[in-house]
């Protein structure tokens, strides 16, 4: 079974859209979405969900107020500024427990911690992972590859041949938990000049992994000369850029429409992305190692 | 004051109106928190003065002292640490730099040195301060650079801080601490869906909060029923306009694009700052 991930460094360069198109497009699959904190690829594909599960991503210190006797050591030890008269505040602790190891008497401990769900579900175009992160919580990393891992299960039981994920913004934790391990990326990108810094950097990543990537450019013509640049940035190092989409108005209606773009508008967005398709499915049937 | 600039989704509009809020008010400090993929340097060209590298405290440990008890690796609450018999493994991108393991060693075996994660960049864009970080390539964690990056936050001015995409740890760490937090979105079904899980965000941290609603003419008008249901005022509306993009495209600013903005950004400013007086009574 075979692994792809969209991704972009910079967001709201088109990721989802793109994702949802090769999910109407793409033969015996399992989607996984990999944004877990903005997920957003159920708006388009509205799940059933079969299954609703509780992530616990990890472990935050409670404090038995009875028995501190506030001799100040928790305070000292934390790094992190997260006890305030002997109060401690959930959003810059970052449950290290040093805190609990400090503690002349034992009055804190370490407890299991519900940060998020995750969802089994059914879409029109196969099952489909997801999940929410509680708001303001840690840990993202964890829940994209728990998700990941959930979509390959079911890969594996109904004999898949690929994973999309589709993968989070930016390039620190839950970017690097949703390419780890997989065949290709597809970063999409824009022709600004923040789109082509985040690029590089997205890209930076991807080869730090030892990952493949292909390139896309949406709203290709905003600035064509922009657009040229990526184009020759990607051939000085060897990457293939699989198709430019214009700017255009389809894409947004298609979203408010629930639908992708497949089966919103079958013109010249969908034929430039069935193209795009075609492309990413003969890399990975050939070009990718397993 | 300090005011933070997030979005939930990605791709809104963050940069363009915390670059242009920072240069119609111009004696500011503007601090991009975006660590991962900052922009706001192509709107500003700050010259750059200082370049500071940013590393967390990390455990090396003196096998010669080491006993191999463990003890370190049971109190790692992110596996970073483990010892297989005689061996002590070390896996620097789990670290948070609790400083767990030197605590507890029994031996004193564990000693902390400095691994760089990132590294800030400080200078000036006019009058206006310019603080960035950008987090080296194939590094996981955000927050401590962040942490780092907003000790030079200069509380004697106006500070504008621009954060990252989504609603987790670095965008928590970019937004907590400021007077009043601007949400930049979209009339969208995602730009909706994203402003929602940003506006809990907000409210969790307990910071007031204003939305900007960009390309307001796209999409449908949901956002705007949203957001009066939740009481959350609209500051701001600006509409689709392919002179503006191709403005962005290029590392323009919204308000030399289109200077008629400079008065609108001022306008931003002082809703902004009557929200934080009237939540300070």
């Amino acid at each position: 079974m075979k692994q792809l991930t969209i991704i972009s460094g910079k967001g709201g360069t088109g990721k989802t859209t793109i994702t949802a198109a090769f999910a109407a497009l793409a033969q015996n699959k399992v989607m996984a979405d990999g944004d877990v904190d903005a997920a957003d690829l159920h708006l388009i594909l509205n799940p059933d969900i079969n299954k609703e599960e509780e992530f616990y991503g990890g472990r935050a210190p409670v404090m038995d107020k009875s028995k501190c006797d506030e001799c100040g050591i928790c305070i000292d030890v934390c790094r992190f500024d997260a006890i305030h008269d002997y109060i401690i505040d959930p959003i810059s602790c970052e449950g290290c427990a040093l805190c609990v190891h400090a503690c002349p008497n034992d009055a804190i401990e370490m407890e299991e911690h519900l940060s998020g769900h995750w969802f089994i579900s059914d879409t029109r175009f196969g099952p489909m992972v997801y999940a929410k992160l509680g708001i303001a919580e840690e840990n993202s990393g964890k829940l994209v590859t728990l998700v990941r891992n959930q979509a390959r299960l079911i890969g594996e039981e109904d004999g898949k041949d690929l994973i999309i994920i589709d993968g989070p913004p930016g390039i620190g934790c839950p970017v690097i938990a949703a390419i780890t391990g997989v065949n290709l990326v597809l970063v999409v990108t824009e022709p600004t000049l923040s789109g082509i810094h985040d690029l590089e950097r997205v890209l930076g990543v991807a080869k730090h992994f030892n990952i493949p990537g292909m390139v896309c450019i949406n709203k290709y013509d905003i600035n064509l000369e922009n657009a040229r640049k990526i184009k020759d940035y990607c051939k000085d190092n060897n990457i293939e850029v699989i198709g430019e989409i214009p700017f255009n108005t389809t894409i947004t209606r298609a979203m408010v429409a629930g639908k992708t773009i497949v089966e919103f508008d079958p013109g010249i967005i969908t034929d430039i992305l069935k193209d795009m398709w075609k492309k990413v499915e003969m890399r990975l049937e050939d070009g990718v190692k397993e | 004051m300090i005011i933070s600039v997030a979005s939930g989704k990605g791709g809104t509009g963050k940069t363009t109106i915390a670059t242009s809020l920072a240069l119609a008010l111009k004696d500011v400090q503007y601090m991009d928190c975006d660590v991962e993929e900052p922009n706001g340097h192509i709107f500003l060209k700050p010259e750059i003065e200082e370049r500071i590298s940013v590393g967390i405290q990390v455990p090396e440990v003196d096998e010669s002292k080491c006993t191999y008890c463990g003890e370190c690796s049971k109190v790692c609450e992110f596996n970073a640490i483990v010892v297989i018999k005689e061996k002590v493994l070390f896996f620097p991108e789990l670290c948070h730099g609790c400083g767990a393991c030197s605590y507890i060693c029994p031996v004193d075996a564990v000693d902390e040195v400095k691994r760089e994660i990132g590294i800030i960049e400080k200078g000036k864009s006019g009058n206006a301060e310019f603080v960035h970080a950008l987090l080296n390539i194939g590094e996981p964690m955000a927050p401590p650079l962040i942490r780092k990056e907003k000790e030079l936050m200069d509380s004697g001015r106006t500070v504008i801080i621009d954060s990252s995409p989504g609603t987790s740890c670095p965008v928590v760490e970019a937004v907590k601490g400021s007077d009043f937090c601007l949400l930049v979105t979209e009339p969208t079904p995602f730009g909706l869906n994203d402003l929602k899980l940003a506006v809990e965000m907000v409210i969790k941290l307990n910071i007031p909060l204003g939305v900007v609603v960009n390309c307001s003419d796209i999409g449908d008008r949901k956002v705007w029923q949203y957001c009066e249901n939740v009481n959350v005022p609209i500051l701001m509306e600006i509409p689709m306009d392919r002179k503006i993009a191709e403005a962005y495209s290029k590392g323009v600013p919204l308000i030399e694009e289109v200077p008629e903005y400079i008065s609108k950004f001022h306008d931003l400013y002082y809703k902004i700052e009557n929200r934080v007086r009237e939540k300070k009574k």
